[in-house]
């Protein structure tokens, strides 16, 4: 099943153009890799997907599961099952992880129709999921991301993955920031989400990530659209190659 | 922390119109003659069958009022107020003396049951929540004074607080029946000339709450008051005189709302607090007046005067205010630090949205030695409001070793409101070491992108980000207060992007 059907993408910030026609499918199941070099738009076309204001749709369309992405508030994709793992997730002071993410899950389980969770279902889920991720429990009492290290960020946003059970997940440089232990730890809890029914979208800069998450598709992305598509061997091209065959392409 | 978690589940319960308070009770009330003059400052005081004594007090700051004029230094801006325009008491009917909360007028029964607030005292035990995590704690207790316009109808756990020797009454009531007390402090810590509102405040406040906790006494319970004005066109202007005698200790907390009208109502209340050697007072407030309509039009005029006289040596003030309604709030919860080794504390929350203008702070004045204060402010500004945390921290020449230390933030959301900081330190004394920290943000894009990625309404992610930004002073208050303050914040902000 077609989960997610961008075609001919054009978006532009303050006037300037940043995705130039950008095709990508991604069935339930699969699992895409994006890789391009700096600035090519992989974080732009991330923020567009979940609706972050300030970029300008200029062409094209973003269909979930074929309803019109673009039409629908950030929450309301969150709650059809797009989950955005950031490249550089912010920082809530005052606001505990924990009560971050219950008001979350909660939020999410109230849109698509079910119950709140009770606080001890809530609890055990939670620390189960984290202890996975070796998150301890003082992390989750701290304010969300702050005073966190760079890789604590990131496993944090994979529990927040695990947690709200999205059907499409993207995966913003998950790698960045990580030491060789983490990378494996959060590789494993990325794999284990994998399912029929889920899609994933990860975006990275290296092999090693994709050595962990082995990727169906590679697509290459330059100067705001697709360039060159294949399987995982792509991946190990480029980090034999480089970009620049590719650049000219674009 | 679990109170928030709480808070975010009831709000998100509560169908969100901006001002749940809006209604008004229907009941007949009595009223004084529209208008102020010497006459109608004797009626208030012979309605209230009071000494001789307090009609010439109050005579005598009226007659002080008319030489007075209105204070225009703060960053507030309302058209003039006609004093004349205004009735000055008016008094549900029927206003017989009532021997028990079963002859308060059901519909009066019914206003506080709406607001939450439980004048039964079953009904307190049963309403009140029980600490996070905790057992539910039967002896969990609020004693509630509830002033309606302006008469006090109910106050609560009166027998309890009699065996522990603490009196809490209406100050009307006081002023007939421990008059030695009422005299000897009344006026003490705010004059009746200290200011245009407290002078006018003095010469026709209609009631109010009196609290007197004897040597050693730690109160057994929390006791409250609400205000509620109900009536067109009425001012209220309650009176608070709170004493903490030597070693006692008492927690004391205020709400109040008001009916959604047209015209602007004026308030001008007066809280006076005494604490003798070791005792403490922690005062409060989760003020939501009517704040006025999207348009600006009508709320509630808030001049307030509230002062802390910390008399005795090791002696402490401590003043918490959640300040999210009046279209005007005009108000510095202060403390003199008399005493040696006196401290004294202003927690404060002030949120404006809409055309609401918010000038408020606190005065720290340190004249004994090793006296200490902490002031955290929060302000947060939202919509086309203004909000200005106007502060003062003095030390006299003699005293050494004063200790202050200032943290005022402010968080602004949108780009058509303002936030200020005035903050005045004179130190007369070269060994008071005062500190001061100011920060001002705005609510980020990512924050609340982020947050609506996760699935949050962008009024929950601003609830939320805006409870976690005043958490500090949040957790400062009383658990059922942090509560009902936590739900305000997120109500209050309602429209306020977009
Ligand atoms: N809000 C913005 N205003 C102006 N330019 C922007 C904005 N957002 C992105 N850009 C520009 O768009 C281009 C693509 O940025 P984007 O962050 O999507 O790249 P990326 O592929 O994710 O890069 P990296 O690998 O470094 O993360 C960059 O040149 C960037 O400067
Ligand atoms: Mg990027």
């Amino acid at each position: 099943m077609t989960l997610l059907e961008i075609q001919d993408l054009n978006v532009g910030v303050d006037s300037r153009e940043i995705i130039r026609g950008l095709d990508l499918m991604v069935n339930a199941g699969e699992v895409h890799a994006i890789m391009g070099p700096n600035g090519s738009g992989k974080s732009t076309l991330s923020h567009v997907i979940a609706g972050k204001s300030g970029y300008e749709v200029t062409g094209g369309h973003i269909l979930f599961r074929g309803e019109d992405l673009l039409e629908m508030e950030p929450n309301e994709r969150a709650a059809k099952g797009v989950f955005l793992a950031f490249q550089y997730p912010v920082e809530i002071p005052g606001v505990t992880t924990m009560n971050f993410l219950r008001t979350a899950l909660n939020a999410l389980r109230k849109a698509r129709g079910r119950g709140e969770l009770s606080t001890p279902e809530f609890l055990k889920k939670v620390r189960e999921v984290a202890g996975s991720l070796n998150i301890t429990r003082d992390m989750l009492k701290r304010g969300v991301n702050v005073g966190f290290s760079g890789g604590e960020k990131k496993r944090n946003e994979v529990l927040q993955m695990a947690l709200f059970e999205p059907s499409l997940c993207i995966l913003d440089e998950i790698d960045s920031g990580l030491d060789i232990d983490a990378l494996r730890i959060v590789a494993s809890g990325i794999n284990g989400l994998r399912s029929p029914e889920r899609a994933m979208i990860v975006i990275t800069h290296y092999q090693r990530l994709l050595h962990y998450i082995v990727p169906d598709y590679v697509h290459v992305m330059s100067k705001g659209r697709v360039v060159k598509s294949g399987g995982k061997e792509l991946a190990l091209e480029l980090e034999a190659c480089g970009y620049a065959q590719f650049e000219t392409a674009a | 922390m679990v109170a928030v978690q709480e808070t975010v589940e009831r709000v998100r319960r509560i169908d969100v119109d901006q001002y749940r308070y809006g209604f008004e009770t229907q009941i007949e009330s009595d009223k004084a003659p529209k208008g102020l003059s010497e006459d109608t400052v004797r009626f208030i005081s012979a309605k209230k069958n009071e000494p001789a004594w307090m009609l010439e007090w109050r005579l005598e700051a009226y007659r002080r009022w008319l030489t007075m004029t209105e204070p225009t230094w703060a960053r507030v801006d309302y058209p003039k107020i006609d004093y004349q325009d205004i009735y000055y008491y008016a008094a549900p009917k029927p206003k017989k003396t009532l021997s028990s909360i079963d002859e308060i007028d059901p519909e009066i029964l019914k206003t506080y049951e709406k607001l939450g607030i439980p004048l039964r005292e079953v009904a307190i035990l049963e309403g009140v929540e029980p600490p996070p995590g905790g057992p539910p704690s039967a002896n969990r207790k609020i004693a509630v004074d509830a002033v309606f316009d302006s008469v006090s109808v109910a106050t609560t756990f009166q027998k309890e607080l009699k065996a522990a020797g603490v009196i809490f009454m209406p100050i009307s009531e006081a002023i007939r029946e421990h008059p030695e007390l009422v005299q000897k402090y009344l006026g003490t810590v705010v004059p009746t000339s200290d200011n245009y509102f407290a002078t006018l405040n003095s010469a026709v406040f209609s009631d109010g709450s009196f609290v007197y906790v004897p040597p050693g006494v730690r109160c057994p319970m929390e006791l409250s008051t609400y205000f509620r004005i109900n009536e067109r066109n009425t001012g209220q202007f309650e009176r608070t005189l709170i004493i903490a005698d030597k070693g006692s200790y008492v927690s004391y907390l205020e709400g109040c709302t008001a009916p959604q009208r047209d015209e602007n109502q004026l308030h001008a209340a007066v809280v006076e607090l005494v604490t003798f050697d070791d005792a403490e007072i922690k005062y409060s407030t989760v003020q939501n007046w009517y704040p006025g309509n999207s348009e600006g039009k009508g709320g509630i005029y808030n001049f307030v005067t509230k002062r802390g006289d910390c008399r005795g040596k090791n002696s402490k003030i401590s003043w918490t205010q959640v300040e999210t309604g009046s279209a005007i709030t005009w108000k510095y919860p202060s403390c003199i630090l008399r005493g040696d080794n006196s401290s004294g504390e202003f927690y404060s929350i002030a949120i404006s949205n809409g055309f609401q203008q918010v000038d408020s702070g606190t005065k720290m004045i340190h004249l004994g030695k090793n006296t200490s204060s902490r002031i955290i402010s929060k302000g947060i500004a939202a919509g086309k409001s203004q909000n200005t945390y106007r502060g003062l921290v003095s030390a006299h020449r003699k005293a050494t070793g004063a200790r202050n230390y200032t943290a005022c933030d402010s968080l602004l959301i949108g780009d058509k409101c303002g936030a200020h900081t005035v903050p005045y330190v004179e130190a007369k004394n070269s060994s008071a070491t005062f500190e001061h920290e100011a920060t001002t943000s705005k609510i980020s894009e990512d924050v609340l992108f982020y947050c609506l990625q996760r699935g949050l309404s962008e009024q929950q992610a601003i609830g939320l980000v805006v409870n976690g930004f005043a958490k500090d002073v949040l957790q400062k208050l009383p658990m059922e207060f942090a509560v009902e303050a936590q739900k305000l914040i997120s109500i209050s902000l309602e429209g306020s992007v977009g």
